[in-house]
């Protein structure tokens, strides 16, 4: 009998072709997938060469994703896409995605079907370990493990503790995943789950759909944590079938696995939260944030570019205008998710409120394109990370939030909840 | 491997975003990140830095994205080994894996002022002030990583083992 493991345990040792793994303990594991994109591909694929293997390991299980600064925005960027397009087409890599079929790529790899449950996955971006969300072990690394990854379809790992976070009740109407990940982040600090898997679970997280659960895992690496899972249940299961490609596997943490931690949280004290600068961790109610007027909303990226977050925004702006003072950047983060703003009228609401919608990008969530402040310019934005010249110039300030909270700024012009909107009409 | 330099002193949770901008991030070329290295949070590091440095920074070193871009700037900027109080995960992975020198010591860190000579014997982990001439051990690698370090980096290190 293996010892009681968690789901993170399982599927390390799984893929390590052991019975069992515990904490500390270096493995070599096979991979299910390894990802990358323009920024971290092209150093990926210069590694890759040094290897001396003329074919990577499986072109099945290699995704390729230019989305940080396509459509390419200079010269330097344009050369750095045509790399990764090179690479793709000459190895035949299957999960290579154009633009035009592209979107920010941990928002498209689960609409694709391209990751399920139980995969080991490793990507050359901080943020693979938003697939936690579909009971995978999914974790970032940089471009030379991306570049062994290729070739051999092996990466090492080092066995994290894992931390239990139980988030139980009801949530407040207007809170979202993301509130719930930047309360967390605020809680226990950016480097609180250093070396560590973070497991969600409990009523909350249970009712919650797929694209609120995929924010929350997201943003586990905020808080220094290696992946973000959450077990797999009917949710989960209904958002995979008939999407992902194969067989997937379910991996349950035993009852008596052990955790470094556990964290019970109830969900009625999470409040519509802000990260203010610096530091996801530099956590404030978004009620008690008024006074902070802003530029520029950006409601996208891989945390909140999904459908849900566009309803969500949506019915916010729906009939009101952006502040005269605001630009809103509004970019769906994939193709599916643009059609789908269309077909349910959400296009109509974003141009209506006079914002910008882009067609699917990182692009100004890491200050590269897009939507770049000036000196002194401050953002509120859905994106994931608010460090010193983040979406710009080095004064520049960037406030996270849900998309809401973004929206309801948006047409304030100064940080607000949807229900000053009433109260001001 | 052995180090000499000045300790240039840095606070907690630097994050790769300001080890090197993302403005810069359209190119993958060494010299060029070097030129970038750290300037949103000391815009006259590359002017002040010389071949041989030594970087020494609280908590969570490296925080934030996975760019391979941040080691590879550092290390290009002349920069042979970063000593912290911990490292953020992906960073220390990819310091491991394309061979910069990181060392976790938290006494040397609260001990080491800007502008002291340092001196650093990577393999025992000793590391030396000598301008105040107190001596430190750092963590030591466990076996794996030591693998990983001997062969040079990952890269050398799979070409070892596929050949």
């Amino acid at each position: 009998m293996a010892r009681p493991m968690t789901m993170a345990e399982k599927i390390l040792a799984a893929h390590a072709g052991l019975e069992e793994v515990e904490p500390g303990q270096l493995i070599e594991c096979d991979l299910d997938l390894v990802l990358s994109n323009d920024v971290t591909a092209p150093i990926a694929i210069r590694e890759f060469n040094k290897i001396g293997v003329d074919k990577v390991f499986d072109p099945e299980k290699i995704a390729l994703v230019p989305d940080h600064y396509v459509p390419n925005k200079d010269i330097k960027s344009a050369e750095q896409a045509k790399i990764v397009r090179d690479f793709a087409h000459e190895q035949g890599i299957t999960h290579y995605y154009e633009v035009g079929c592209m979107g920010v790529e941990h928002a498209l790899l689960p609409e694709q079907g391209v990751v399920g449950a139980g995969d080991l996955i490793i990507g050359a971006d901080s943020h693979t370990c938003t697939y936690g969300a579909l009971g995978a072990f999914a974790t970032g690394v940089g471009s030379t493990d991306a570049g062994v990854g290729y070739a051999t379809g092996k990466a090492w790992f080092k066995v994290p503790e894992s931390l239990l976070f139980k988030i139980e009740g009801e949530l407040a109407p207007g809170v979202t995943g993301k509130d719930v990940i930047l309360h967390i982040i605020g809680m226990i600090g950016v480097d609180g789950a250093l070396y560590q898997a973070m497991e969600f679970s409990g009523s909350a997280i249970r009712n919650m759909d797929m694209d609120e659960r995929m924010s929350i895992s997201n943003m586990a690496i905020e808080a220094g944590g290696k992946a973000g899972l959450i077990e797999v249940d009917d949710v989960t299961r209904a958002y995979m079938d008939g999407r992902v490609e194969k067989p997937y596997t379910e991996y349950h943490s035993d009852p008596d696995a052990e955790y470094a931690k556990v964290y019970e949280i109830n969900a009625a004290d999470i409040q519509p939260t802000v990260a203010f600068p610096h530091l996801p961790s530099n956590t404030r109610p978004a009620a008690e944030s008024r006074d902070v007027v802003i530029d520029q909303a950006v409601i996208g990226s891989c945390t909140n570019g999904r459908i849900v977050d566009m309803r969500q925004a949506a019915e916010v702006l729906r009939g009101r205008k952006v502040h005269p003072n605001v630009r809103c950047i509004v970019i769906p983060a994939t193709q599916q998710v643009y059609r789908q703003c269309i077909e349910e009228g959400l296009m109509d609401v974003f141009l209506d409120a006079n914002c910008a919608v882009s067609t699917p990008t990182c692009g100004p969530c890491l200050g590269g394109y897009m939507g770049i402040l000036a000196a002194g310019e401050r953002a509120i934005a859905t994106t994931n990370r608010n460090f010193v010249g983040r979406m710009g110039d080095p004064t520049s300030e960037v406030y996270l939030a849900s998309p809401a909270v973004a929206a309801a700024s948006a047409v304030l012009g100064h940080i607000g909840l949807p229900q000053d909107l009433d109260e001001q009409e | 491997m052995q180090f000499k330099g000045t300790a240039h002193r840095y606070g907690r949770d630097i994050d790769t975003d300001v080890i090197i901008p993302a403005r810069y991030l359209n190119t993958s070329d060494p010299a060029e990140l070097a030129k970038h290295c750290l300037e949103d949070l000391d815009v006259e590091f590359v002017n002040k830095v010389a071949p041989g440095d030594i970087i020494v920074a609280d908590e969570n070193f490296g925080c934030g994205s996975s760019r391979e871009h941040a080691p590879i700037a550092i290390k290009a900027a002349g920069v042979d080994v970063v000593i912290a109080k911990s490292f953020a995960r992906i960073f220390y992975r990819n310091s491991i894996n394309t061979g910069l020198a990181i060392m976790e010591c938290p006494e040397a860190v609260d001990a080491i002022s800007a502008g002291d000579v340092v001196s650093v014997d990577a393999d025992a982990g000793v590391i030396t002030d000598e301008t105040t001439g107190q001596v430190f051990q750092a963590q030591p690698f466990p076996p794996f990583i030591r693998e990983i370090i001997e062969a040079g980096g990952l890269i050398n290190r799979t070409k070892q083992k596929m050949n």
